[in-house]
């Protein structure tokens, strides 16, 4: 257990995380405090409530609220190529390795709205091996989740996004991949088909499928160091002989007890290969 | 400058962290005040600079030789270290933990901005509470003003450079408006006015 706060924000924490956890099986006790906090005061505000503490007779009660609440408090946001580094590093080095199996795995564990399990899908699509790969992109949110399903962005996202993707390496143009209309890109169905949503929580669901590679990126940021340790031990199992995880440019193996798991393949881009 | 005489009100506890915030203009006005704090300072210095996604951190490249304490990059859940100048990452929020250890997140900007300022003053006055001197310097947006108010609702003091001469004054002139300054100081005045507020030097560092 991490260790009470005894501010009255932080008994209100506490008290909201309690009831997540015993009613709905949802624990956030080891997400780190400070953006859950952050989080947390912005859905209270959103709901209506003058206080942190006033979110547990509707955590209690009122079921219907439970997926607003899950999408209030889990990380929102992502953007298609960010850190187009990394993206070049998959694209060049990690995909010719992947290139030599028959059919290539990969989980996205955290998609969020979906923008970088795209971007991975395209970077696919690329090196002419979407055919024989099978995408899981999960997350703890289902109003995230299901945005990413219906794969509907702004276009001005896109045009934001067309910078990334050619410092990424890209070898054609984003909007191609993307049916435009009414001020909205639209996936095409080509890249979509390769990718299974699905509700997966990594503080408590275990392994569900073998890949080659994870993909995990600024998920790790908000998991305090219990439970980022549980996550690489489950994404470790998850991988099959000399897999490879990709995190995000700040996320870290090296301090973990799980880093024995692990070794880098390009550290500066948080690429990494399992062990053994 | 403001009525209140550069030093610690009597009864105030110690400084423990100092917290700056900067905008347009603020590699400048860091390189002016980062040469005028000691080695050995006992307190750690946090900045957060508002500038775009990079795979770098300008921030640090351009501070790092104006510096006479080492400037390096918050790391996600690293601590706060006595002496040390620790920088933001570009693209991502910095927040304190209790343990005054840091730690990112990429939630959406707030105030059009990420890093926000606001979000690691609110964050770092959790944390530090009355030992947090935070200090706001050039910059056009209106980022800032919030956290300088939660760092002073939770009894810590705060530096706001004064409008007059910043590169930007809407910053320094928002977080004044909002009642968050207990000193308005012009940027040459700023160094000397954190190391008297702040614990002496540690001597071994310094000699």
């Amino acid at each position: 257990m991490p260790a009470r706060a005894s501010s009255i924000h932080g008994i209100e924490m506490d008290l909201v995380l309690e009831a997540l956890a015993r009613r709905h099986g949802y624990d956030f006790r080891h997400y780190a405090r400070a953006s859950l906090k952050r989080r947390m005061t912005g859905l209270a505000q959103k709901l209506g409530c003058a206080h942190i503490a006033e979110l547990v007779p509707r955590v209690l009660h009122d079921d219907a609220l439970l997926p607003e609440i899950l999408a209030g408090l889990s990380v929102p946001v992502t953007e298609m190529f960010r850190d187009p580094p990394v993206f070049k590093a998959i694209r060049d080095t990690l995909l010719p390795m992947l290139a030599t199996h028959p059919r290539i795995n990969i989980w996205q564990a955290g998609c969020a709205t979906g923008e970088e399990v795209y971007s991975l899908a395209i970077l696919l699509k690329e090196a002419d091996l979407l055919h024989k790969t099978q995408i899981y992109a999960t997350d703890i949110n289902d109003i995230a989740l299901a945005k990413a399903e219906d794969g509907i962005f702004p276009a001005k996202a896109i045009e934001k996004y067309s910078d990334n993707y050619l410092k990424a390496g890209g070898q054609g143009a984003l909007a191609s991949y993307f049916s435009m209309g009414y001020g909205f890109a639209k996936i095409d169905a080509a890249i979509k088909e390769h990718i299974s949503f699905a509700h997966h929580n990594l503080v408590a669901d275990g392994v569900f499928c073998e890949v080659g590679l994870v993909v995990c990126r600024n998920v790790l940021i908000y998991f305090d160091r219990v439970l980022q340790d549980r996550v690489l031990g489950l994404f470790s199992d998850s991988l099959s002989r000399g897999g490879f995880l990709c995190l995000g440019t700040k996320e870290n193996v090296t301090f973990s007890a799980a880093a024995p798991l692990f070794a880098a393949v390009d550290p500066a881009l948080r690429l990494y290969k399992k062990r053994g | 400058m403001s009525a209140l005489s550069p030093h610690l009100p009597s009864g105030h506890s110690p400084i423990a962290a100092v917290g700056i915030g900067c905008s347009a203009g603020g590699l400048d006005a860091l390189r002016h005040i980062l040469p005028g704090l000691p080695a050995g300072l006992p307190v750690p210095v946090v900045v957060v600079a508002h500038m775009g996604p990079s795979p770098d951190n300008p921030v640090l490249e351009a501070i790092g030789r104006h510096s006479g304490l080492p400037v390096v990059e918050a790391k996600e859940r690293g601590k706060a270290v006595a002496g040390f100048v620790h920088v933001c990452p570009p693209d991502y929020h910095l927040l304190v933990e209790a343990d005054h250890g840091f730690a990112l997140s990429v939630d959406p900007k707030v105030n059009n901005s990420r890093p926000s300022i606001d979000v690691f003053l609110c964050a770092a006055a959790e944390s530090w509470g009355s030992g947090l001197l935070a200090v706001l310097l050039t910059g056009a947006s209106g980022d800032g003003a919030a956290g300088m108010a939660a760092v002073k609702a939770a009894g810590g003091l705060c530096i706001v450079q004064d409008p007059a001469g910043a590169h930007a004054p809407t910053m320094p002139r928002s977080a004044i408006d909002a009642g968050g300054a207990d000193w308005v100081a012009p940027l040459d005045e700023i160094a000397g006015l954190i190391v008297s507020l702040c614990p002496p030097p540690r001597l071994e560092a310094t000699s």
